[in-house]
């Protein structure tokens, strides 16, 4: 099966849309201090969500809602017992995740494999007809013109705003925050919610638009322990993070195509394989990164000081 | 888990009770919320599991490789390693054997055999820990995503074998290898869902679990390096080290776990071998809180939830997930109620 190379990259444009907008939900909650990892869970039951709300209201925006409103109760729960209790962000995490992947398949049980809604590409006027940019960039749904702007936005949100400091120095040193007035375990609290909304639409953009349905399996297991490893090794910073997701894409497509070409070896490897290849990929470039150089100091990303970390006031 | 932690979830039955009733409170709403009496959903559990000598003869086929990866995990979690990769050990451990057991009996006597293909097992899992370990210690990679690499990795290598090199005669199938040879089933009584010899193994392995670490000083070092690394060092405990006798001791028993699945329950390589049973595991060490006493019998609970949660879809056309909603729920509730307690000690 032969490809244009524009078709290729909008494909992967497409499929990394719901991936970047997770993994920035959870860029922000970890630069806030608090690790999050239900995101898988998360994902699928917001995307179970969406995909049983959409269906029965016949409305693609209420869909969207539900699933954003999802995310956020989700990282509440973990926001509860995480910040406010002082638990083990790590252990409530793992929880939450198993018990939303169950959740989801308990609850979607009577909707799978039902027609439902889903989103339309929308090629802007005028844009679109450039060419090989028209079809790369502005040929697309929402949903991945949604992901293009959440990446300039969450750097300019993180790096140029007054609460992009606050949630940053929640993180960094809590003391800090605290000694300017500021409860940082309202700011985490905050941004918990927030990254859990984002990280729930992600679960919408997978039900509604980039793989429309629900099923068991839906088809979205597993990405949200992609998305934590890319902000690990993407060192915290947005724009890394969405490469790491466009390269995560490619891999997935790449093995679409493989599977064509080596017709003797099992699709179901093809379909594993870029999971793994993933999470080494960037535990290679991880450890690279330890020595020294101009390039390695470019790519260089601190976690944040108190990640993982509870903040009692002393 | 953070060395502030105290490790008493289950220090007063109150404590306990308020968890359950947590628990089962907010999935009883749920339920009602949907239209489903929870009563319905509590007596079709309970048929399914407890209420009769061949549905328990069921949960105890679950209890057994779920006790022994939770056997594991309490080795890795009390050196403070978050090592799900458990769920990758399972696999390796069934695959080890299986390279044993699908050559037949070679001459050798089947029981000679089938231990050694335990042996294997064992060997194979721990192996695939060490692995996780090394990647920690050398790579500086966090054990979870580590972890979490090995699992995806062992899902390719078992689809890989069944649908390649092990294929099935004529055929390859998604539905396993070729079934062993008849004398190498672990022997089964008729009218028994779980081979007592595994039983016993997943038994012995708790006690030697529970001996190892609470009465010899390698438990105590483990101890000391899950609570404080730095500290162990100055009395004389390399962290590294013990941290990597950690992680292969509890590959190893969830290998066993996996070596068992082939040989005792499938009696061939299948993809789904590991039923998921690592990950159940993580939930109920988190809710023994790394604690030895409590995990036999939460592993008993959890098992009859998820035997008894197979009737869901036949007599009330309900999702047999229900039974992970409420595992879950059990161990948010205990975070809570131990938070919540916490907060409410400070407060004095």
């Amino acid at each position: 099966m032969e490809i244009s190379l524009a078709t290729f990259l909008a494909a992967v444009a497409a499929m990394s849309a719901p991936v970047i907008l997770a993994a920035l939900g959870e860029t922000l909650t970890e630069k806030a201090g608090v690790v999050n990892l239900s995101l898988d869970g998360a994902i699928l039951l917001s995307a179970m969500a969406g995909f049983v709300v959409a269906t029965s209201s016949a409305s693609l925006p209420l869909g969207f809602a539900a699933s954003a409103l999802t995310g956020s109760l989700v990282a509440a729960v973990l926001a509860i017992i995480g910040v406010s209790l002082h638990q083990s962000q790590v252990a409530a995490g793992f929880a939450l995740t198993f018990l939303c992947r169950d959740l989801a398949y308990f609850l979607g049980h009577p909707y799978a494999r039902q027609q439902g809604p889903q989103l339309t590409t929308l090629p802007l006027p005028g844009l679109a007809d450039l060419p090989f940019i028209g079809e790369v960039l502005f040929s697309h749904s929402l949903v991945v013109y949604a992901s293009f702007l959440a990446i300039p936005c969450c750097l300019l949100f993180l790096h140029r705003s007054r609460w992009g400091l606050m949630l940053r120095c929640a993180g960094e040193n809590p003391e800090a925050c605290w000694a300017r007035g500021i409860d940082p375990n309202r700011v985490r609290f905050a941004a918990v919610v927030a990254g859990g909304a984002l990280v729930g639409l992600a679960g919408g953009a997978f039900s509604l638009a980039v793989k429309p349905g629900w099923g068991q399996p839906q088809g979205c297991e597993g990405i949200g322990w992609i998305a934590l490893a890319l902000v690990i090794f993407g060192g915290w910073k947005p724009l890394r993070v969405a490469l790491g997701a466009y390269l995560f894409a490619a891999l997935q497509l790449l093995g679409i195509h493989f599977q064509d070409a080596f017709p003797t070896v099992p699709a179901q490897i093809f379909q594993v394989a870029p999971f793994p290849l993933m999470i080494f990929t960037l535990i290679l470039i991880h450890a690279s990164r330890r020595r020294r150089g101009r390039l390695n100091r470019l790519l260089a990303g601190n976690a944040p000081k108190w990640l993982g970390r509870a903040y009692r006031r002393s | 888990m953070s060395s502030s932690a105290p490790r008493h979830h289950f220090d007063s039955l109150a404590q306990f009770l308020l968890i359950a009733l947590l628990a089962l409170g907010a999935v009883s709403l749920l339920l009602l919320a949907l239209g489903i009496s929870p009563a319905t959903i509590a007596i079709t559990l309970a048929k399914g599991s407890v209420l009769s000598w061949q549905k328990f003869g069921h949960v105890l086929s679950i209890f057994t490789p779920l006790l022994l990866a939770s056997c594991g995990l309490l080795f890795t979690f009390r050196a403070g390693l978050w090592n799900i990769g458990v769920e990758g050990q399972v696999v390796l451990g069934a695959i080890a054997a299986t390279t044993l057991l699908r050559q037949g009996s070679l001459g050798l006597p089947p029981g000679l055999v089938l231990c050694l293909a335990m042996l294997l097992a064992f060997v194979g899992g721990g192996l695939w820990g060490a692995l996780a370990g090394w990647l920690k210690h050398r790579g500086g990679v966090n054990e979870i995503f580590g972890g979490l690499g090995l699992n995806f990795v062992a899902q390719g290598l078992i689809l890989w074998l069944i649908l390649g090199p092990w294929k099935r005669a004529g055929i390859a199938s998604m539905s396993g290898t070729d079934m062993f040879a008849r004398e190498l089933w672990m022997f089964t009584p008729p009218g028994w869902r779980v081979a007592p010899a595994a039983l016993a193994i997943a038994l012995a392995a708790l006690l030697f679990s529970a001996l190892l670490l609470l009465s010899t000083r390698f438990g105590l070092r483990v101890r000391a390096v899950g609570i404080n690394p730095l500290a162990a060092r100055l009395f004389a405990i390399n962290p590294a080290r013990t941290a990597l006798a950690a992680m292969i001791l509890g590959g190893g028993f969830a290998g066993l776990a996996g070596g068992l699945q082939v040989a005792a329950v499938y009696h061939r390589l299948l993809p789904p071998i590991s039923s998921g049973y690592g990950y159940l595991a993580l939930l109920v060490v988190m809710l023994a809180n790394s604690r030895v006493a409590p995990v036999a019998p939460i592993c008993l609970l959890f098992a009859a939830l998820a035997a008894g949660a197979i009737q869901l879809p036949i007599a009330l056309q309900l999702d047999s997930a229900l039974s992970g909603v409420i595992q879950g729920s059990c161990v948010l509730s205990a975070l809570f109620v131990h938070g919540w307690r916490q907060r409410l000690k400070g407060a004095r």
